[in-house]
């Protein structure tokens, strides 16, 4: 055997080890980052379930530009990473340019919708879990005023506060909920300071209950909303843990659990486009031992009522992003 | 100056200031339990070492050329133009508007007409910052910095209410026509038979970067304008006194300026996004400036020094991918890097200047 033989051999054997090792699934954590106590770190939280249940290992990498999303993709998808997922709309494009060019690899967006033979995206109906806790703050509150904190100003953020109108005027017709969003660029999804100064001139035109569907600029919301002495209603994760005593509750959306499913499934992953509503668990209205105390049994038969009315079809949520108007405003 | 020869002044300087903060990057990736040789490696690896790597090199590098010659310009006029960030936004949202509606046959018709939009949009927006410097004497520095967040939200508004794809969730412009779209790398290489990655981002705009670095350096260093220019950053008032007018000098250096970070538009926006997201620049405009520190302003150093920060950008995104090392870090190393080659410039210089002193000596 000549040496030249002796070296491809070895680099042949490296290549092949190399690509059954790398047989595994991956995530994708959008330009919030890991850490960003919202659905990044929820999709976080579900992948680390999967492995620490499995003891398998999983791929993982934060995007620190908008031209890597394309290329991540790529790059996982080359590797042999199966399935891939990823958290946010922004991917959608990407990702509708990616798909084709590997047809055998699974790929699932969270929040977004791409219409590829092997992509599942998975959709949430946030306006339902935004409509339960609609419901506990009108409850909650003495007065008739309420008020919402949205990140950046886009349809989706508007599709979380209109649900809390409505489910607050459910209870209170001729109450008033005050809509504020952060911003309109990305900024607004990390500008806590900003966020407790909308919490502020809330409180003070009457607001008694905030709830924050802002990424890290809800992180000023709860805190201010704390210091002022309101009630608050943490978005995505559930945040009732951040400020015990003045968290009414958490609209939960598990983001962790599509995750955790996609994991499991692994390269059986059906594609398509699933809505994840409050009959499949994909949205709720956080209960635990931080908000027990704020929690009264009529709010809790409230709750319950409106989320059998809602599986049942006698209440439809509407959903803004299907006209970009609500109702309740 | 004199105490060095140019050559030193121009490489060994630079040289030794990477090396230094490549050391120090070392240790912090040593720190955090990683190795930091294998770390090296698998950054030269991922952005050199395959076509696909080298593609997004030269793509970032790209944005960096026209951003750095944009700082450069000015502060040949003894301009701190810390505005590029916001004018290539700008910038962008002129090659937008020109590739969304005017319909073009080719990219050979859209291209010119697009580097027009693109440089327009960026000198007209480093205009107002101008004006206010050189008629009523509020500081460019403060003046370029706020209008970056001023572009910042009139982008952001643009994308939201008025460009955006009616129903879409992204805050972002419709995909320009087919028919804009600048030819990769793959596309340009693969008539003379070299295979070029064909995802990769690098686009024919990384010519145009070139071109502009000779337009640069004729402009500075053949032209009466760049004389004047100069002139004026050397001393206002010898410039004052052979004639040459302040306030002209400023806009049209500032608008110069404005122009060339526009530009970047054409790789980032045109070449690559192919529409205008938001927040499209993600920073170009800042390293522009640690990039023109280290080209010493000239065109070739600015080159040289673009090539560096996009080998760190995508060396970086490949420590992120493969070796587990957070994005953090990666900023970190990013900004060792221009610390050690801006900020302690003369850690560097005045031992090396002590050398060569003593070396003449010796000789002497």
């Amino acid at each position: 055997m000549t040496l030249m033989q002796k070296f491809l051999g070895t680099a042949g054997a490296l290549v092949l080890s190399a690509g059954a090792a790398l047989a595994e699934p991956a995530v994708i954590y959008d330009l919030g980052g890991k850490f960003d106590k919202s659905f990044n770190e929820s999709s976080y939280m579900g992948a680390q379930r999967w492995a620490d249940e499995t003891g398998e290992e999983f791929a993982e990498v934060e995007l620190q530009s908008d031209a890597q999303r394309e290329q991540f993709l790529r790059s996982f998808a080359d590797k042999g990473m199966n399935p891939i997922v990823m958290a946010g709309f922004s991917f959608a494009t990407a990702l509708d340019i990616v798909a084709p060019d590997f047809p055998d690899t699974k790929f699932v967006i969270i929040d977004g919708v791409v219409d590829q033979p092997n992509v599942k995206s998975v959709i949430f109906s946030e306006q339902e879990g935004s409509y339960l806790v609609g419901v506990m703050a009108a409850m909650a509150a003495t007065g008739d005023t309420v008020s919402f904190v949205g990140g950046m100003d886009i349809p989706s953020i508007h599709k979380f506060a209109c649900g809390y109108a409505e489910g607050f005027k459910s209870v209170k017709p001729d109450g008033k909920v005050i809509v504020n969003m952060t911003g309109t660029t990305p900024t607004a999804w990390n500008d806590p300071v900003k966020g407790g100064e909308l919490t502020k001139a809330q409180k003070a035109d009457g607001s008694e209950v905030v709830f924050a569907a802002a990424g890290g600029t809800g992180i000023g919301v709860l805190q201010t909303a704390a210091d002022e002495g309101m009630l608050a209603i943490g978005v995505d994760s559930n945040q009732n843990y951040m400020q015990p005593g003045t968290m009414l509750t958490s609209m939960v959306k598990r983001v962790d659990n599509v995750v955790y499913d996609a994991f499991t499934a692994g390269t059986d992953v059906e594609p398509g486009l699933i809505v994840l509503g409050l009959g499949e668990d994909g949205v709720s209205a956080a209960m635990d031992d931080y908000n027990a105390d704020l929690v009264t049994p009529e709010m809790m038969a409230a709750v319950e009522d409106a989320k059998a009315k809602i599986i049942a079809g006698e209440i439809v949520v509407h959903d803004y992003t299907t006209d970009v108007s609500c109702p309740a405003y | 100056m004199s105490k060095m020869p140019k050559w030193a002044d121009t490489i060994l300087i630079p040289l030794f200031s990477i090396l230094l903060a490549f050391f120090f990057s070392g240790l912090v990736i040593f720190a955090i339990g990683k190795d930091p040789f294998n770390a090296i490696m698998v950054m030269i690896d991922g952005a050199f070492g395959s076509t696909g790597g080298l593609g997004y090199t030269l793509y970032y590098a790209t944005n960096f050329i026209f951003t750095g010659l944009s700082v450069a310009v000015a502060y040949h006029a003894g301009l701190f133009n810390i505005g590029s960030e916001g004018q290539a936004m700008l910038g962008g949202l002129g090659v937008a508007l020109v590739c969304l509606f005017i319909p073009f046959g080719h990219w050979t018709i859209a291209l010119p007409v697009a580097v027009i939009g693109a440089a327009l949009f960026g000198g007209l927006w480093a205009l107002i910052p101008a004006y206010l410097q050189a008629k009523r004497g509020s500081h460019i520095v403060i003046t370029t910095i706020m209008f970056n967040f001023i572009a910042s939200a009139l982008i952001g508004y643009l994308l939201t209410r008025v460009l955006k794809v009616p129903g879409a969730m992204s805050s972002e412009t419709a995909r320009f026509p087919e028919s804009t779209h600048l030819p990769t790398f793959h596309e340009m290489l693969a008539p003379l038979g070299i295979m070029f990655n064909k995802n990769a981002p690098a686009n024919l705009a990384f010519v145009v970067a070139l071109v502009a670095c000779v337009f640069f350096w004729w402009l500075i260093w053949r032209t009466r304008l760049g004389y004047q220019i100069r002139a004026y950053g050397q001393s206002e008032s010898a410039a004052k006194y052979a004639g040459i007018s302040p306030s002209r000098i400023i806009i049209i250096t500032m608008m110069i300026s404005g122009a060339l970070a526009g530009l970047m538009a054409i790789n980032n926006v045109m070449g690559e996004a192919e529409r205008l997201i938001d927040n499209a620049v993600e920073g170009a405009g800042f390293i522009g400036i640690a990039v023109a520190l280290m080209g010493r302003n000239h065109p070739v150093g600015i080159i040289l020094a673009s090539i560096l920060f996009g080998f760190l950008y995508q060396g970086g995104a490949e420590l992120a991918l493969w070796e587990g090392i957070p994005r953090e870090l990666v900023v970190v190393i990013q900004a060792l890097v221009i610390l050690f080659t801006g900020a302690l410039d003369n850690m560097v210089r005045m031992p090396l200047e002590r050398l060569f002193v003593a070396l003449k000596r010796k000789e002497g």
